[in-house]
Protein backbone atom coordinates (compact mmCIF):
# COMPACT_ATOMS: atom_id res chain seq x y z
CA UNK A 1 0.00 0.00 0.00
CA UNK A 2 1.40 3.13 -1.05
CA UNK A 3 -0.15 6.49 0.46
CA UNK A 4 -3.26 4.74 0.72
CA UNK A 5 -6.02 6.74 1.78
CA UNK A 6 -10.19 6.30 1.45
CA UNK A 7 -12.99 8.01 1.98
CA UNK A 8 -16.64 7.30 1.52
CA UNK A 9 -19.15 9.81 1.26
CA UNK A 10 -16.78 12.52 2.05
CA UNK A 11 -15.76 11.33 5.27
CA UNK A 12 -12.57 9.61 5.77
CA UNK A 13 -12.69 6.08 6.54
CA UNK A 14 -8.85 5.40 6.51
CA UNK A 15 -5.85 8.06 6.38
CA UNK A 16 -2.56 7.87 4.77
CA UNK A 17 -1.44 4.24 4.86
CA UNK A 18 2.17 2.80 3.86
CA UNK A 19 2.57 -0.57 4.41
CA UNK A 20 4.09 -3.64 3.03
CA UNK A 21 2.10 -7.34 4.33
CA UNK A 22 4.17 -10.22 3.69
CA UNK A 23 3.78 -12.43 6.59
CA UNK A 24 2.23 -15.38 6.27
CA UNK A 25 -0.71 -14.92 9.19
CA UNK A 26 -1.70 -11.33 9.60
CA UNK A 27 -4.24 -10.41 11.93
CA UNK A 28 -6.17 -6.78 11.57
CA UNK A 29 -8.05 -5.52 14.98
CA UNK A 30 -9.92 -2.37 16.22
CA UNK A 31 -13.24 -1.02 17.40
CA UNK A 32 -16.07 -1.06 15.52
CA UNK A 33 -16.01 1.50 12.61
CA UNK A 34 -12.34 1.99 13.51
CA UNK A 35 -11.88 1.31 9.33
CA UNK A 36 -10.60 -2.16 9.62
CA UNK A 37 -13.12 -3.82 7.47
CA UNK A 38 -12.74 -1.21 4.82
CA UNK A 39 -9.10 -1.64 4.88
CA UNK A 40 -9.63 -5.78 4.29
CA UNK A 41 -11.51 -4.80 1.03
CA UNK A 42 -9.33 -2.58 -0.31
CA UNK A 43 -6.72 -5.34 -0.30
CA UNK A 44 -9.16 -7.47 -3.36
CA UNK A 45 -10.24 -4.47 -5.18
CA UNK A 46 -13.65 -4.15 -3.53
CA UNK A 47 -13.27 -1.12 -2.19
CA UNK A 48 -10.97 1.32 -4.47
CA UNK A 49 -8.90 4.15 -2.65
CA UNK A 50 -9.45 7.46 -3.41
CA UNK A 51 -5.70 8.15 -2.77
CA UNK A 52 -2.77 6.35 -3.39
CA UNK A 53 -2.31 2.91 -4.98
CA UNK A 54 -2.78 -1.15 -3.52
CA UNK A 55 -1.22 -3.67 -5.38
CA UNK A 56 -1.11 -7.30 -4.68
CA UNK A 57 1.95 -9.60 -5.60
CA UNK A 58 2.71 -6.08 -8.45
CA UNK A 59 -0.65 -6.07 -9.86
CA UNK A 60 -3.19 -3.13 -9.36
CA UNK A 61 -6.24 -3.41 -7.15
CA UNK A 62 -8.00 -1.20 -9.62
CA UNK A 63 -6.19 -1.51 -13.16
CA UNK A 64 -6.04 -5.53 -12.48
CA UNK A 65 -9.31 -6.00 -10.36
CA UNK A 66 -10.49 -9.28 -12.13
CA UNK A 67 -6.70 -10.63 -11.55
CA UNK A 68 -6.21 -9.52 -7.92
CA UNK A 69 -9.65 -11.41 -7.37
CA UNK A 70 -8.70 -14.20 -8.39
CA UNK A 71 -5.12 -14.12 -6.29
CA UNK A 72 -7.00 -12.55 -3.23
CA UNK A 73 -10.44 -14.74 -1.61
CA UNK A 74 -12.32 -12.57 0.35
CA UNK A 75 -14.34 -14.41 3.34
CA UNK A 76 -17.38 -12.42 4.90
CA UNK A 77 -18.78 -12.47 8.22
CA UNK A 78 -22.20 -13.36 7.18
CA UNK A 79 -22.11 -16.74 5.30
CA UNK A 80 -25.84 -16.74 3.65
CA UNK A 81 -24.10 -13.30 2.00
CA UNK A 82 -21.92 -15.21 -0.03
CA UNK A 83 -23.10 -18.24 -0.83
CA UNK A 84 -25.10 -17.50 -4.24
CA UNK A 85 -26.26 -21.67 -4.98
CA UNK A 86 -29.24 -23.26 -3.03
CA UNK A 87 -27.10 -26.07 -2.79
CA UNK A 88 -23.41 -26.96 -1.90
CA UNK A 89 -22.12 -28.19 -4.92
CA UNK A 90 -23.94 -25.88 -7.03
CA UNK A 91 -22.66 -23.62 -4.49
CA UNK A 92 -18.97 -24.46 -5.22
CA UNK A 93 -19.45 -24.92 -8.70
CA UNK A 94 -20.18 -21.08 -9.03
CA UNK A 95 -16.86 -20.18 -8.23
CA UNK A 96 -14.85 -23.12 -10.88
CA UNK A 97 -17.00 -21.11 -13.81
CA UNK A 98 -14.31 -19.02 -14.89
CA UNK A 99 -12.15 -21.80 -15.18
CA UNK A 100 -14.12 -23.33 -17.34
CA UNK A 101 -13.12 -26.74 -16.32
CA UNK A 102 -14.83 -30.00 -17.50
CA UNK A 103 -17.35 -31.70 -15.70
CA UNK A 104 -15.72 -34.29 -13.97
CA UNK A 105 -12.55 -32.06 -13.18
CA UNK A 106 -15.12 -29.82 -11.20
CA UNK A 107 -16.85 -32.76 -9.37
CA UNK A 108 -13.41 -34.15 -8.45
CA UNK A 109 -12.44 -30.37 -7.12
CA UNK A 110 -15.50 -30.51 -5.48
CA UNK A 111 -15.36 -33.42 -3.67
CA UNK A 112 -11.65 -32.97 -2.49
CA UNK A 113 -12.45 -29.63 -0.90
CA UNK A 114 -15.98 -30.97 0.80
CA UNK A 115 -13.64 -34.13 2.26
CA UNK A 116 -11.05 -31.52 3.38
CA UNK A 117 -13.88 -30.11 5.87
CA UNK A 118 -15.43 -32.86 6.82
CA UNK A 119 -18.26 -31.99 4.47
CA UNK A 120 -17.68 -35.49 2.36
CA UNK A 121 -20.54 -36.02 0.35
CA UNK A 122 -22.59 -32.39 0.96
CA UNK A 123 -23.11 -31.42 -2.60
CA UNK A 124 -26.60 -31.96 -2.91
CA UNK A 125 -27.31 -30.52 0.94
CA UNK A 126 -29.83 -27.56 0.88
CA UNK A 127 -27.45 -24.60 2.33
CA UNK A 128 -30.49 -23.45 4.22
CA UNK A 129 -30.31 -26.57 5.84
CA UNK A 130 -26.56 -26.40 6.70
CA UNK A 131 -25.54 -25.35 10.64
CA UNK A 132 -23.86 -21.73 10.71
CA UNK A 133 -20.62 -23.64 11.15
CA UNK A 134 -21.45 -25.86 8.47
CA UNK A 135 -22.18 -22.71 6.20
CA UNK A 136 -18.98 -20.76 7.10
CA UNK A 137 -16.91 -24.05 6.17
CA UNK A 138 -19.01 -24.27 2.42
CA UNK A 139 -18.29 -20.36 2.44
CA UNK A 140 -14.42 -21.05 3.13
CA UNK A 141 -14.14 -23.96 0.77
CA UNK A 142 -16.28 -21.52 -2.22
CA UNK A 143 -13.49 -19.28 -1.80
CA UNK A 144 -10.36 -21.76 -1.19
CA UNK A 145 -11.78 -23.98 -4.30
CA UNK A 146 -10.49 -21.09 -7.03
CA UNK A 147 -6.82 -21.70 -5.53
CA UNK A 148 -6.35 -18.35 -4.05
CA UNK A 149 -2.84 -17.54 -2.87
CA UNK A 150 -4.10 -14.76 -0.02
CA UNK A 151 -7.21 -14.96 1.81
CA UNK A 152 -8.75 -12.17 3.31
CA UNK A 153 -11.21 -13.09 6.40
CA UNK A 154 -13.61 -10.54 7.82
CA UNK A 155 -14.68 -11.52 11.14
CA UNK A 156 -15.24 -15.08 10.13
CA UNK A 157 -16.14 -16.40 13.35
CA UNK A 158 -18.69 -13.80 14.75
CA UNK A 159 -21.19 -15.17 13.98
CA UNK A 160 -20.07 -18.89 15.34
CA UNK A 161 -20.20 -20.72 18.30
CA UNK A 162 -17.29 -21.76 20.34
CA UNK A 163 -16.89 -25.19 18.65
CA UNK A 164 -18.00 -23.87 15.73
CA UNK A 165 -14.71 -21.00 16.13
CA UNK A 166 -12.66 -23.82 16.64
CA UNK A 167 -13.44 -25.87 13.46
CA UNK A 168 -13.29 -22.88 11.53
CA UNK A 169 -9.50 -21.80 13.24
CA UNK A 170 -8.61 -25.30 12.23
CA UNK A 171 -9.37 -24.93 8.75
CA UNK A 172 -7.65 -21.99 8.49
CA UNK A 173 -4.44 -22.73 10.53
CA UNK A 174 -4.33 -25.43 8.26
CA UNK A 175 -4.12 -23.09 4.92
CA UNK A 176 -0.70 -23.18 3.09
CA UNK A 177 -2.19 -19.36 1.67
CA UNK A 178 -1.33 -16.18 3.38
CA UNK A 179 -3.55 -14.99 5.87
CA UNK A 180 -5.09 -11.75 6.60
CA UNK A 181 -7.84 -11.65 9.22
CA UNK A 182 -9.94 -8.95 10.77
CA UNK A 183 -11.64 -9.62 14.01
CA UNK A 184 -12.63 -8.96 17.28
CA UNK A 185 -11.67 -12.42 18.90
CA UNK A 186 -8.15 -11.24 20.24
CA UNK A 187 -7.74 -15.19 21.09
CA UNK A 188 -7.44 -16.22 17.58
CA UNK A 189 -4.40 -14.17 16.95
CA UNK A 190 -2.37 -15.99 19.56
CA UNK A 191 0.03 -17.81 16.45
CA UNK A 192 -0.24 -14.99 14.10
CA UNK A 193 2.60 -13.11 12.92
CA UNK A 194 1.84 -9.72 12.77
CA UNK A 195 -1.35 -7.86 14.26
CA UNK A 196 -2.50 -4.26 12.77
CA UNK A 197 -4.04 -2.27 15.32
CA UNK A 198 -6.81 0.42 13.61
CA UNK A 199 -8.21 3.59 15.69
CA UNK A 200 -10.83 6.34 13.82
CA UNK A 201 -9.17 5.03 10.23
CA UNK A 202 -5.50 5.52 11.56
CA UNK A 203 -2.76 2.20 12.29
CA UNK A 204 -1.82 2.91 15.24
CA UNK A 205 0.20 0.02 15.87
CA UNK A 206 1.66 -3.25 14.24
CA UNK A 207 3.72 -5.74 15.24
CA UNK A 208 3.96 -8.81 17.50
CA UNK A 209 0.60 -9.77 18.53
CA UNK A 210 1.33 -9.78 22.15
CA UNK A 211 2.59 -6.09 21.89
CA UNK A 212 -0.39 -4.76 19.68
CA UNK A 213 -3.29 -6.12 21.86
CA UNK A 214 -1.79 -4.65 25.05
CA UNK A 215 -1.54 -1.56 23.21
CA UNK A 216 -5.45 -2.24 21.99
CA UNK A 217 -6.48 -2.64 25.78
CA UNK A 218 -4.42 0.59 26.80
CA UNK A 219 -6.55 2.37 23.81
CA UNK A 220 -9.86 1.10 25.41
CA UNK A 221 -9.50 1.54 28.97
CA UNK B 1 -42.11 -24.76 -7.60
CA UNK B 2 -39.78 -22.53 -6.30
CA UNK B 3 -40.50 -23.79 -2.50
CA UNK B 4 -39.89 -27.15 -3.25
CA UNK B 5 -36.02 -26.82 -4.57
CA UNK B 6 -33.97 -30.15 -5.51
CA UNK B 7 -34.18 -33.81 -4.16
CA UNK B 8 -31.21 -36.00 -5.05
CA UNK B 9 -31.89 -38.74 -7.00
CA UNK B 10 -31.16 -40.98 -9.92
CA UNK B 11 -34.54 -41.49 -11.49
CA UNK B 12 -35.06 -41.45 -15.20
CA UNK B 13 -36.77 -37.89 -14.58
CA UNK B 14 -33.17 -36.94 -12.95
CA UNK B 15 -31.42 -37.62 -15.47
CA UNK B 16 -33.61 -36.18 -17.92
CA UNK B 17 -32.59 -32.96 -19.52
CA UNK B 18 -32.94 -29.86 -17.55
CA UNK B 19 -33.94 -27.68 -20.75
CA UNK B 20 -36.12 -30.26 -21.73
CA UNK B 21 -38.17 -30.38 -17.94
CA UNK B 22 -38.39 -26.61 -18.07
CA UNK B 23 -39.86 -26.35 -21.78
CA UNK B 24 -42.33 -28.93 -21.27
CA UNK B 25 -43.98 -27.58 -18.58
CA UNK B 26 -45.41 -24.50 -20.04
CA UNK B 27 -46.64 -27.04 -22.54
CA UNK B 28 -47.90 -29.09 -20.34
CA UNK B 29 -49.89 -26.15 -18.22
CA UNK B 30 -51.06 -24.80 -21.46
CA UNK B 31 -52.65 -28.24 -22.39
CA UNK B 32 -54.16 -28.19 -18.87
CA UNK B 33 -56.12 -24.82 -19.59
CA UNK B 34 -57.36 -26.56 -22.75
CA UNK B 35 -59.03 -29.04 -21.05
CA UNK B 36 -62.63 -28.22 -18.99
CA UNK B 37 -63.83 -31.80 -17.98
CA UNK B 38 -63.11 -33.05 -15.06
CA UNK B 39 -62.08 -37.15 -15.59
CA UNK B 40 -58.90 -35.58 -17.62
CA UNK B 41 -57.67 -33.67 -15.29
CA UNK B 42 -58.37 -36.17 -13.29
CA UNK B 43 -56.33 -38.62 -15.44
CA UNK B 44 -53.64 -35.79 -15.19
CA UNK B 45 -53.68 -35.59 -11.48
CA UNK B 46 -53.39 -39.24 -11.62
CA UNK B 47 -50.20 -38.94 -14.23
CA UNK B 48 -48.33 -36.49 -12.13
CA UNK B 49 -48.64 -38.43 -8.83
CA UNK B 50 -47.55 -41.57 -10.72
CA UNK B 51 -44.53 -39.35 -11.61
CA UNK B 52 -44.05 -38.19 -8.07
CA UNK B 53 -43.28 -42.01 -7.45
CA UNK B 54 -41.35 -42.86 -10.13
CA UNK B 55 -39.28 -39.48 -8.87
CA UNK B 56 -39.40 -41.38 -5.49
CA UNK B 57 -40.43 -37.81 -4.10
CA UNK B 58 -42.06 -38.91 -0.66
CA UNK B 59 -46.01 -38.42 0.15
CA UNK B 60 -45.27 -35.93 2.66
CA UNK B 61 -43.26 -33.88 0.14
CA UNK B 62 -45.91 -34.38 -2.44
CA UNK B 63 -48.59 -33.15 0.05
CA UNK B 64 -46.20 -29.84 1.02
CA UNK B 65 -46.41 -28.75 -2.16
CA UNK B 66 -49.73 -27.95 -2.26
CA UNK B 67 -49.46 -26.29 1.80
CA UNK B 68 -48.60 -22.90 0.97
CA UNK B 69 -51.47 -22.50 -1.84
CA UNK B 70 -53.99 -24.35 0.02
CA UNK B 71 -55.93 -20.77 1.05
CA UNK B 72 -55.75 -19.81 -2.58
CA UNK B 73 -57.23 -22.66 -3.79
CA UNK B 74 -60.15 -22.55 -1.14
CA UNK B 75 -61.16 -19.45 -1.93
CA UNK B 76 -61.02 -20.44 -5.93
CA UNK B 77 -63.08 -23.07 -5.50
CA UNK B 78 -65.84 -21.03 -2.82
CA UNK B 79 -65.42 -18.46 -5.71
CA UNK B 80 -66.02 -20.24 -8.36
CA UNK B 81 -69.25 -22.99 -6.78
CA UNK B 82 -70.77 -18.98 -5.69
CA UNK B 83 -70.37 -17.78 -9.44
CA UNK B 84 -70.57 -21.21 -11.20
CA UNK B 85 -71.34 -24.52 -10.24
CA UNK B 86 -69.56 -27.51 -8.43
CA UNK B 87 -68.10 -28.87 -11.78
CA UNK B 88 -66.59 -25.98 -12.74
CA UNK B 89 -65.33 -25.27 -9.10
CA UNK B 90 -63.73 -28.92 -9.35
CA UNK B 91 -61.99 -27.83 -12.83
CA UNK B 92 -60.71 -24.76 -12.37
CA UNK B 93 -58.84 -26.26 -8.54
CA UNK B 94 -57.98 -29.48 -9.97
CA UNK B 95 -56.14 -27.89 -13.14
CA UNK B 96 -54.21 -25.64 -10.35
CA UNK B 97 -53.28 -28.92 -8.40
CA UNK B 98 -51.90 -30.61 -11.25
CA UNK B 99 -50.11 -27.54 -12.66
CA UNK B 100 -48.34 -26.86 -9.31
CA UNK B 101 -47.51 -30.87 -8.74
CA UNK B 102 -46.16 -30.66 -12.27
CA UNK B 103 -43.95 -27.90 -11.56
CA UNK B 104 -42.64 -28.93 -8.11
CA UNK B 105 -41.70 -32.28 -10.23
CA UNK B 106 -39.34 -30.05 -12.49
CA UNK B 107 -37.24 -28.26 -9.40
CA UNK B 108 -37.46 -31.68 -7.22
CA UNK B 109 -35.89 -33.66 -10.18
CA UNK B 110 -34.00 -30.33 -11.42
CA UNK B 111 -30.41 -29.15 -10.04
CA UNK B 112 -30.79 -25.47 -9.81
CA UNK B 113 -27.95 -24.98 -11.42
CA UNK B 114 -28.49 -27.27 -14.87
CA UNK B 115 -31.98 -25.21 -14.74
CA UNK B 116 -30.34 -22.20 -14.49
CA UNK B 117 -27.70 -22.99 -17.63
CA UNK B 118 -30.84 -24.50 -19.61
CA UNK B 119 -32.05 -20.80 -19.60
CA UNK B 120 -28.70 -19.28 -20.01
CA UNK B 121 -28.47 -21.37 -23.15
CA UNK B 122 -32.11 -20.51 -24.17
CA UNK B 123 -31.61 -16.81 -23.76
CA UNK B 124 -28.52 -17.13 -25.32
CA UNK B 125 -29.81 -15.45 -28.56
CA UNK B 126 -30.47 -12.39 -26.78
CA UNK B 127 -26.96 -11.42 -26.25
CA UNK B 128 -27.22 -10.59 -29.88
CA UNK B 129 -29.40 -7.49 -28.10
CA UNK B 130 -26.73 -6.76 -25.69
CA UNK B 131 -28.19 -8.62 -22.73
CA UNK B 132 -26.10 -11.02 -20.69
CA UNK B 133 -28.10 -14.24 -20.20
CA UNK B 134 -25.43 -15.39 -17.58
CA UNK B 135 -27.30 -12.37 -15.43
CA UNK B 136 -30.56 -13.23 -15.74
CA UNK B 137 -29.40 -17.01 -14.63
CA UNK B 138 -27.24 -15.77 -11.77
CA UNK B 139 -30.66 -14.31 -11.02
CA UNK B 140 -32.70 -17.42 -10.76
CA UNK B 141 -30.23 -18.74 -8.72
CA UNK B 142 -30.09 -15.95 -6.65
CA UNK B 143 -34.07 -15.98 -6.34
CA UNK B 144 -33.86 -20.14 -5.49
CA UNK B 145 -31.30 -19.44 -2.51
CA UNK B 146 -32.74 -16.36 -0.94
CA UNK B 147 -36.16 -17.26 -0.32
CA UNK B 148 -35.19 -19.70 2.54
CA UNK B 149 -32.83 -16.98 4.08
CA UNK B 150 -35.66 -13.91 3.87
CA UNK B 151 -38.14 -16.19 5.40
CA UNK B 152 -36.15 -16.78 8.40
CA UNK B 153 -35.01 -12.71 8.28
CA UNK B 154 -38.84 -12.14 8.46
CA UNK B 155 -39.13 -14.57 11.50
CA UNK B 156 -36.53 -12.77 12.93
CA UNK B 157 -38.28 -9.64 12.52
CA UNK B 158 -41.16 -11.31 13.70
CA UNK B 159 -40.06 -12.14 16.74
CA UNK B 160 -38.06 -9.32 18.08
CA UNK B 161 -41.32 -7.27 17.14
CA UNK B 162 -43.40 -9.52 19.40
CA UNK B 163 -40.72 -9.02 22.03
CA UNK B 164 -41.49 -5.65 21.73
CA UNK B 165 -45.22 -6.40 21.85
CA UNK B 166 -45.24 -4.78 18.32
CA UNK B 167 -46.20 -8.35 16.29
CA UNK B 168 -49.40 -6.79 14.92
CA UNK B 169 -48.28 -3.33 13.03
CA UNK B 170 -47.31 -3.93 9.87
CA UNK B 171 -44.78 -1.07 9.58
CA UNK B 172 -43.16 -2.26 12.44
CA UNK B 173 -42.39 -5.74 10.57
CA UNK B 174 -42.08 -4.20 7.47
CA UNK B 175 -39.63 -1.50 8.00
CA UNK B 176 -36.72 -3.65 9.23
CA UNK B 177 -37.46 -6.33 6.78
CA UNK B 178 -37.27 -4.23 4.27
CA UNK B 179 -34.10 -2.65 5.61
CA UNK B 180 -32.46 -6.01 6.02
CA UNK B 181 -33.10 -7.58 2.42
CA UNK B 182 -31.48 -4.22 0.85
CA UNK B 183 -28.32 -4.62 3.25
CA UNK B 184 -28.26 -8.27 2.09
CA UNK B 185 -28.57 -7.42 -1.22
CA UNK B 186 -25.40 -4.92 -1.42
CA UNK B 187 -23.63 -7.99 0.86
CA UNK B 188 -24.70 -9.85 -1.69
CA UNK B 189 -23.36 -8.16 -4.44
CA UNK B 190 -19.86 -7.49 -3.06
CA UNK B 191 -19.59 -11.18 -2.64
CA UNK B 192 -20.26 -12.41 -6.26
CA UNK B 193 -17.98 -9.33 -7.20
CA UNK B 194 -15.55 -10.63 -4.56
CA UNK B 195 -15.87 -14.23 -6.32
CA UNK B 196 -15.13 -12.91 -9.56
CA UNK B 197 -18.90 -13.54 -10.67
Amino acid sequence: METVALERGGRPVLARLDLCLTERRIGVIGANGSGKSSFARLLNGLLAPTGGRVTVDGLDTVKDAKAVRRRVGFVFQNPDSQIVYPTVGEDLAFGLKPLKLEKAEEARRIRLILERYGLAGAEDRLVHELSGGERQLVALAGVLIMRPSILVLDEPTTLLDLRNTRRLMAAIDALSERVVMVTHDLDLLAGFDRVLLFDEGRLVADGAPATVIERYRALLA
Amino acid sequence: MIGSLYLPGRSPLHRLPAGLKAAALPVFGTVLFLVERIVPLAAALALVIALHALARVPPRLVLRQLRPAAGILLVLFLSQLWLADLSEATVLVLRFVVLILAAALVTLTTRSADLVAALERALRPLGMLGADPRKFGLAIALTLRFIPVLAVVAEEVREAQRARGRDRSILALAVPLIVRTLKLADEVAEAIDARGG
